[in-house]
């Protein structure tokens, strides 16, 4: 059913609210799961469109991350950058069910810089 | 998705009525047979089998049952004559065994068999029990049915401990009930918010404020590992241990951690299932004949846990047997608490999002707390605390999708004002109340004083607070001086100094003063208290409030992890490639073979790429990895050094020369003392970072004079300047006093350092502060009888708390969830992918 689609990355319990952590992709971009604290999560590649910084580092505030590097503010749920900067990182599917977190599967595979 | 209903079939035409057997006795299955019944009394033959002894009751009443405020007879939905009148047939206490599709028959655990031509599946759902050791023991029990209750009355009779495992609605109501009944009632909850689904972090704060203050025990974050038995007493229960190692006595323990849709008899009669039962817009699953509503069913990829989506699934099911269909179209659902006397109220989406605009108010004073989601000129969601009076005309706006953008600048105060027509701007209505209103409820003042000061020459917030008062205590109605400013002089309001950040309208001032004054000690108090407008403040405010409450209440305040930024995070400076770079502390810049062999071990164990001497007299190595941080600190730490702080907002290095031991021209030992003070400063959070400096001559080797505290040795004593700084703005320091002894330069170091904690902005260096406040004020300030006494007092008995080497902490296992990845993707073909 889900197991095909979509990849079982753990329980929620793992990501404290208003953190992120990370997730390497052999061969591929490292992805930053996020947990706000308003309880929701998010995956996004851990890295900004300004100059790459690991998002996955920044204070998480709402449902926006400030990049450790140079405080842009990047929107969780689109990957865009906001105010007057302009950007955009790609965000992988997630979803969460009976606690555990899943991310879409081919996202993680494909959605890298080429998407597959 | 449903083939066409085809309910003649089967059935001789005319009077024989259809058979509609409901598994379920339940809200949901006699809600859905009224409901038929209302359309189409004569349609079907009714049997409902219920697996409880007795009639249908309101669940949801369970709670006030619990508290003593109802008694099962009030919660009775249906009592033995309605199923009579409506010549239903009633199976209680026999619980249906399986389905038979293939004959259209279930069967019943008594042997029962009853055939049906509609099956109607209203199971509900199940307790969720956590999987833990001890879970099957005598006294632990669920919140679900009247025998729970009962359960949990008995208990309550002997007094003692109860623990209620689950902060969400249901174990709330649970505590609360458990309490007024005289127990000793601890939750522990899991998420660090209560009722984490319903609630944001600050509605959360201020219940479970509330719920302590009722005398109840909340933990959260706490992880239950296992429930233990008393000794000896087989089977009986004492207690709940947490994962932490700690224990609470209980005599009984309720674990209401959720629920799960109880789909085992549609799964085994081989229906479509995922969480739920799989059903329609008609409530019809992948079986034509058969039926579900209720928290059982999964419609459109939800499953409800509340009450009022069932109305509507029922209606909607009644319509289609009834051969009327309307369809169900998913519910909006909203929350209420129902602990008396705590008002609590959350609808629809509080998750915010993109285009999502939050409107916070908050009333210290009353404690309340509002917050309405807009999109797009509607209502998205709505969280109500302390005040829910509005909570429905919210909900109402919400579900109708109503334009709301003529009344968006109201909104947030509710129906009354907002639909008052002209009232709908604040301005205006401010403008309509009369001159002896009252504005400002902490110094008294009315509107009429207030647009008075205004005329007399108070052209902005900060003049009428001194000119009279108004808003100048807990600032709640600083919007409405700010309108009063707006209409008294027609939009030539001067803009007052600058706040914080946007979520607040306080300064760094003002918010430092009140945190003390009104003993703030949590950042979603300080939140609440002060009226910040955004629920969890942003990446300005939040490490701000972390220092000055770290600041404020030495030994007391838990530093929050996550509103630091990642260098005091992490305790190590990141890279523009991600990776850190880690300086040991070197005690006055010097070092021992002991040090460096650690250091050249480091380097090559962890192949650094770099290794560099750094102007604080230290060394700097860079690339390393988060995940190998631990470890290399392991490292360190085993020859003996400890975190250097060169990431923090904090003391960074002592720098000397070499002074009066190796100079010709050294006047005093500046290498000694450079350690002394490097001792006893080290580990201090600052508002910014802090550099010091001892030279043993007035020639200054060290560039004592370009630090933030820069100690010149001089043959008659030491020299002690403050504020200088080397960085963009080259800044020479300011003569703050001249001393005779060691001892004397010790205690004036930690007397400024102190002040400059206390008094400073956040991310102020020393230069600017001093620049901003003057340099005589911070002479007069430590001149002032006793003071330096007293700021070095307290700097010293804040710093017991603070000399504690976080990599230390960090190389033993503590927070290790910073510097671990989750897991690792290796992207293999999909069937064999795993995460590792």
């Amino acid at each position: 059913m889900m197991i095909g689609n979509w990849l079982d990355i753990g329980p929620v319990t793992q990501i404290e609210p208003g953190t992120a952590r990370t997730l390497p992709v052999v061969g591929g971009e490292e992805i930053a799961v996020f947990h706000t604290m308003r309880n929701e999560f998010f995956a996004l590649r851990n890295k900004c469109p300004h100059k790459q910084g690991p998002l996955s580092q920044g204070i998480v505030h709402g449902d926006v991350v400030t990049c450790p590097l140079h405080n842009w503010n990047i929107s969780l749920r689109s990957g865009k950058a906001l105010g007057d900067d302009e950007g955009c990182v790609p965000t992988i599917p997630l979803k969460v069910d009976a606690g555990r977190i899943y991310l879409l599967r081919s996202a993680v595979i494909g959605a890298q810089d080429q998407a597959a | 998705m449903n083939a066409p209903m085809n309910f003649e079939e089967g059935t001789p035409a005319g009077h024989v009525r259809e058979r509609l057997v409901v598994i379920g006795n339940g809200m949901a299955g006699c809600r859905a047979v009224e409901e038929i019944l209302a359309r189409d009394p004569g349609r079907f033959d009714v049997t409902i089998f219920g697996a409880e002894p007795r009639v249908n009751y309101n669940r949801i009443m369970l709670s006030p049952v619990l508290a003593g405020e109802k008694t099962f007879d009030e919660i009775v939905i249906n009592t033995r004559e309605w199923y009579d009148d409506n010549g239903i047939t009633l199976v209680s206490g026999d619980k249906v065994d399986s389905i038979d599709r293939e004959h259209k028959r279930v069967v019943a655990a008594s042997g029962r068999i009853e055939p049906y031509d509609k099956l109607l599946i209203a199971t509900g759902s199940d307790p969720f029990i956590i999987p833990v050791p001890g879970k099957d023991l005598d006294g632990v029990v669920t919140f679900r049915d009247l025998d729970d209750v009962d359960k949990m009355l008995a208990a309550a009779g002997k007094g003692g401990n109860a623990v209620v495992i689950g902060g969400g609605l249901l174990g709330l109501e649970a505590a609360h009930g458990l309490n007024l009944r005289g127990m000793n009632v601890s939750v522990i909850h899991l998420m660090p918010t209560l009722m984490e689904r319903q609630l944001d972090e600050a509605a959360g704060w201020l219940l479970k404020t509330e719920l302590e203050r009722r005398g109840q025990t909340i933990l959260t974050g706490a992880n239950t590992k296992e429930i233990v038995g008393k000794d000896g007493k087989d089977g009986k229960v004492a207690g709940v241990r947490l994962e932490d190692g700690s224990e609470i006595p209980a005599d009984i323990v309720v674990m209401a951690v959720g629920i799960r849709p109880a789909t085992g008899l549609a799964r085994e009669a081989g229906l479509e299932v995922e969480r739920g039962i799989m059903v329609d817009d008609h409530m019809v699953t992948s079986d034509p004949s058969v039926l579900a509503v209720g928290e059982c069913v999964q419609h459109r990829g939800l499953c409800y846990g509340l009450v009022a989506p069932l109305w509507d699934m029922c209606r909607a099911l009644a319509d289609h047997v009834t051969e009327n269909p309307t369809g169900y179209e998913g519910s909006v659902t909203s929350t209420k608490l129902k602990v008396s006397g705590i008002d609590l109220f959350s609808a629809g989406d509080f998750s915010g999002g993109e285009g999502c605009e939050d409107i916070v108010m908050r009333d210290a004073s009353r404690g309340v707390y509002k917050r309405v989601i807009v999109k797009e000129n509607k209502v998205l969601g709505a969280v109500l605390y302390g005040d829910t009076a509005d909570g429905s005309w919210y909900f109402d706006l919400m579900k109708k999708g109503e334009d709301v953008s003529d009344i968006r600048e109201a909104l947030i105060f509710g129906q009354a004002f907002a639909s008052g027509g002209a009232l709908a701007d604040p301005n205006a209505a401010v403008a309509a109340l009369s001159d002896d209103a009252e504005i400002c409820g902490c110094n008294g003042v009315s509107k009429g004083k207030i647009v008075a000061c205004i005329e007399g020459g108070a052209h902005s917030l900060d003049a009428v607070r001194s000119g009279c008062k108004a808003s100048a205590s807990c600032g709640s109605c600083t919007n409405l001086v700010e309108s009063l400013l707006s209409l008294t002089l027609g939009g030539e309001v001067e803009s007052g100094p600058k706040t914080l950040c946007k979520c607040t309208s306080f300064t760094h001032e003002d918010v430092r003063r009140l945190i003390v004054e009104k003993g703030l000690r949590e950042m979603p108090q300080v939140m609440q208290e002060l009226h910040w407008t955004t629920p969890d403040g942003c990446a300005s405010c939040r490490p701000a409030l972390n220092y000055y409450l770290l600041c404020a209440w030495p030994g007391e305040y838990v530093d929050d992890q996550k509103s630091r930024f990642v260098n005091e995070r992490l305790h190590a400076n990141i890279q523009k490639d991600g990776t850190y770079s880690v300086v040991p502390r070197m005690w006055g810049g010097l070092t021992n073979p002991r040090e460096l062999r650690a250091i050249a071990d480091v380097v090559e164990k962890y192949d650094a790429p770099m290794v560099k001497v750094t102007g604080g007299q230290r060394l700097d190595i860079f690339g390393i990895r988060k995940e190998d941080l631990p470890a290399v600190w392991a490292d360190l730490n085993a020859a003996g050094m400890v975190s250097g702080h060169a990431y923090g907002k904090s003391l960074r290095t002592v720098k000397t020369c070499v002074g009066s031991e190796w100079c010709r021209f050294g006047t005093q030992d500046s290498t000694g003392l450079g350690v002394k003070i490097e001792r006893m400063t080290w580990g201090s959070w600052m508002p910014h970072k802090f550099k010091i400096a001892v030279s043993g001559c007035p020639r200054n080797c060290a560039e004592a004079t370009i630090k933030d505290f820069g100690v010149v040795c001089v043959d008659s004593g030491y020299e002690l300047h403050i504020a200088g700084n080397g960085g963009i703005k080259v800044r020479a320091t300011d003569l703050l006093c001249k001393v005779e002894t060691e001892e004397e330069a010790l205690e004036m170091c930690a007397a400024f350092i102190q002040f400059y904690r206390e008094d400073a902005w956040y991310l102020e260096r020393t230069a600017p502060w001093v620049e901003r406040v003057g340099l005589q004020y911070v002479k007069d300030k430590l001149a002032e009888e006793g003071a330096v006494e007293h700021y070095a007092a307290r700097f010293r008995y804040s710093q017991q708390f603070m000399q504690d080497d976080p990599w230390a902490k960090r190389a033993a296992g503590e927070d290790s969830k910073l510097h671990q990845h989750l897991a690792e993707v290796r992207p293999f073909p999909a069937s064999q992918m795993e995460n590792a």
